[in-house]
């Protein structure tokens, strides 16, 4: 048994915080095969029970052993239809990894990062399968063109149906395209898994508003006979205190959507970005990290604020580390009152100290402000990072979609069944922002409801 | 990729371009807009829809050049193509929702320069719903008084307000509304002001000591325009509203007008960068 798993190649901390090129540069052949000899191939496979999409995982690790990576992703291939990203995305860490046997006495087997080298040697080695099955002229549409649309579509496809996929922006993948930065997700690898969808047959249309452009109604003029919703969860919050409106506040999606969608960081794209030398990232999450990983790779200095303490930070492990590496400095237990301007322009965010207190009934320490802890933190922008709320052009369709009690959609089954006829919906959409592979899963579980209804 | 199907200069820096987007046409409603992108590398910018025709599929918008890409924009040219238009984005104006609680109203427009071209639907919409409402058209000089045929043609009265005195009434639109209420005796029950920021912040300054309720259309800086940003947010009677989705079109007389117009600025200096990029490629076209 080998408790340590193979390290994997990164890019150095100091030269990679001055670029948007991948940060994880993967496993090549030998040191994937190295790291799958780790598995034991458990008979129970607890790994498999903590997938979302329940991907085997020892099978394929199996192939990866024999050197036989076109199996491998075959195998793969069964069970996700976005292996690229997941094996990059996923927290590992929380899902399939935290029942890998090693990890009780060792590091666990690198799941995740071995289904990225399977995927990337497949992209890399194989030309992308032109075969489309015989359609069944049956047409589903699929609003959004985020992971768990993505996923509902290629499944669906897979099975015949005439799928069309509606997107309100002008690029494809939802989130993938415009949150997750170059650094941890290539764009080039979100493309290619989009073109292995057109390859079986997925039709896509961009600037298309689902509750503006069309609604139920068009879309069954249209001879849609399903409808599978997968409009994510976009709404950013604020929190509200004094100064908010002041130039140089911008909601994470605002500034990742210019630098990621919009490619403001280039000299060549039309899109201005207004980032500040010194800026201020609220929020502990992944979208916290990423804001103030490309704020930093933008050549400001970098200070996130959080409320709790490390150990309580929602975003991956592996990405807190990378921030650390890159030099984004952290500042815990603290909480912003109001942010402080000059001429209208951001010149520092007034914060309190907080202290952790007794667990709720959910297991989460309450936080309380330090009296008199008053202090102010001298930045010229700052970015709220405080997670998003359902669109209202999604609960402006409340006539005919029931929403839940966090003014999500409602679903009324597993497979995301919803309260209109003949539509589903899953991701974000329903359950408030969560993980990409969750909303795969979802996206997965509907299409083959989807297709037992149709078939 | 979206046609440009025919292009028509309303003066010297302000022209009307019909598209052709099907989807787009069938579904556009008054007080709502688009975004447009016009090449791979281009930004995403909001403009207002200024017509639409469902049998031919085209949504006509009116556009200003006054930066990088509206000045990109006045150089092309019918039979060119749009990289990107999305919509129709935004909340249509309460009325097409709610008509009964207009059908009986009297209601004054007021259209600043180029808000000339979201009034028109508005107007031309409750015209063909047998209601007739009075339109301020005001602009620097008579030549950036635009759609004034147009709105002759859909209004009960289209009064004339110009800076400069050159065509109309020499004075503001604000010396406008005090003309037709205080001396001509004109009572309106509801105002709907679209222009320059600081025009809508006068007029619901006058309406409010007048005591008309006023709904004003905000245009804020925007990204996506589908509610996932914020960039465009406005302050409405204390709340944080998002322009895209909640609006644009708000009550008047609870808008912090200071705290937008200082929001506008905040790209300023980008923008003069962007602007006399695209002034550069247009020498270098010429």
């Amino acid at each position: 048994m080998i408790l340590e798993r193979v390290k994997v190649r990164e890019q150095d901390p100091k030269v990679r915080s001055t670029n948007f090129e991948e940060v994880c540069l993967g496993y090549n052949e030998a040191e994937a095969v190295e790291e799958a000899k780790r598995c034991l191939g458990c008979k129970s496979k607890p790994c498999v029970g903590k997938c979302p999409v329940a991907v085997d995982i020892p099978e394929f690790i199996k192939y990866i052993k024999e050197e036989n990576f076109e199996m491998a992703a075959e195998e793969l291939f069964k069970h996700t239809s976005l292996a690229a990203v997941c094996g990059r995305v996923c927290p590992q860490e929380t899902q399939c990894e935290s029942k890998c046997v090693l990890s009780h006495k060792g590091e666990a087997v690198a799941i995740g990062k071995l289904e990225r080298f399977v995927a990337d040697w497949h992209r890399k080695n194989k030309p992308a399968s032109t075969t489309q099955k015989e359609n069944t002229g049956k047409k589903v549409a699929v609003i959004g063109s985020g992971p768990a649309g993505l996923s509902c579509a290629g499944d669906l496809a897979k099975k015949g149906f005439d799928v069309t996929v509606f997107e309100a922006l002008h690029e494809l993948g939802g989130v993938l395209t415009y949150g997750i930065p170059e650094f941890r997700l290539p764009k080039e690898i979100v493309k290619h898994e989009i073109n292995n969808l057109k390859s079986v047959g997925v039709k896509f249309e961009k600037n298309v508003v689902f509750g503006r452009t069309i609604n139920f109604q068009s879309l069954e003029e249209e001879g849609f006979e399903s409808i599978f919703i997968g409009s994510g969860a976009g709404l950013p919050k604020f929190l509200g205190i004094e100064g908010e409106g002041l130039n140089g506040v911008f909601s994470a999606n605002e500034f990742l959507t210019r630098a990621n969608l919009m490619r403001a960081f280039k000299e060549d794209y039309e899109t201005p970005m207004q980032i500040g030398k010194k800026v201020a990232v609220v929020g502990g999450g992944n979208v916290a990290m990423d804001a103030a990983r490309t704020a930093l790779r933008l050549g400001a200095e970098v200070y996130l604020i959080y409320r709790r303490t490390e150990k309580e930070l929602p975003a991956r492990v592996e990405e807190v580390h990378h921030a650390k590496e890159e030099g984004v400095n952290f500042v815990f237990l603290t909480n912003p009152a109001s942010i402080k301007g000059e001429d209208g322009w951001v010149k520092g965010v007034e914060c309190t100290k907080m202290q952790l207190g007794q667990p709720d009934d959910s297991g989460r320490c309450r936080v309380s402000t330090i009296e008199g802890s008053e202090h102010i933190i001298e930045v010229d922008s700052v970015i709220m990072a405080l997670g998003t709320r359902a669109n209202p052009i999604i609960t402006a369709l409340k006539d005919d979609l029931e929403l839940n009690e966090w003014n999500n959609i409602k679903v009324f089954n597993d497979n995301g069944k919803t309260s209109y006829k003949n539509a589903y919906a899953g991701g974000d959409a329903v359950t408030g922002a969560a993980t990409v592979i969750l909303a795969m899963g979802a996206g997965r579980k509907s299409a083959q409801e989807i297709a037992s209804n149709l078939a | 990729m979206y046609l440009i199907k025919r292009k028509q200069d309303l003066n010297e820096n302000t022209f009307k371009m019909d598209i052709l987007a099907e989807r787009l046409a069938k579904s556009a409603q008054p007080g709502q807009f688009v975004i447009v992108k016009l090449h791979e590398k281009g930004e995403r910018i909001p403009l207002t829809i200024a017509d639409y025709d469902r049998e031919e599929g085209t949504v006509s918008i009116v556009v200003q050049a006054v930066g990088g890409s509206t000045q990109r924009m006045k150089s092309m040219n019918e039979g060119d193509y749009l990289m990107d238009i999305a919509g129709p984005l935004g909340k249509p104006s309460d009325f097409v929702e709610d008509f009964e609680e207009i059908k009986d109203k009297n209601v004054l427009f007021v259209a600043g320069g180029v808000g000339s071209a979201p009034v028109y639907p508005q107007v031309k919409w409750l015209h063909e719903n047998g209601v007739n409402a009075d339109v301020i058209i005001g602009g620097r000089s008579a030549e950036l008084v635009i759609l004034k045929e147009e709105m002759s043609k859909v209004a009960n009265e289209v009064y004339i307000a110009t800076d400069d005195g050159s065509l109309g009434m020499k004075g503001r639109v604000t010396d406008m509304i005090n003309h037709l209420v205080n001396v001509e005796g004109k009572k309106y029950d509801l105002v709907i002001a679209i222009g320059p920021l600081i025009m809508m912040k006068f007029v619901a300054l006058q309406t409010k000591e007048l005591g008309i309720p006023t709904v004003v259309s905000m245009n804020p800086i925007m990204v996506d325009g589908t509610g996932m940003c914020g960039a465009c947010r406005v302050t409405v009677g204390g709340k944080i509203m998002f322009a895209c989705v909640d609006g644009p079109e708000f009550d008047g007389h609870l808008v912090d007008f200071d705290e937008a117009m200082r929001r506008a600025t905040t790209y300023k200096e980008k923008e003069k960068l962007h602007q006399f990029k695209a002034e550069e490629c247009q020498c270098h076209r010429g």
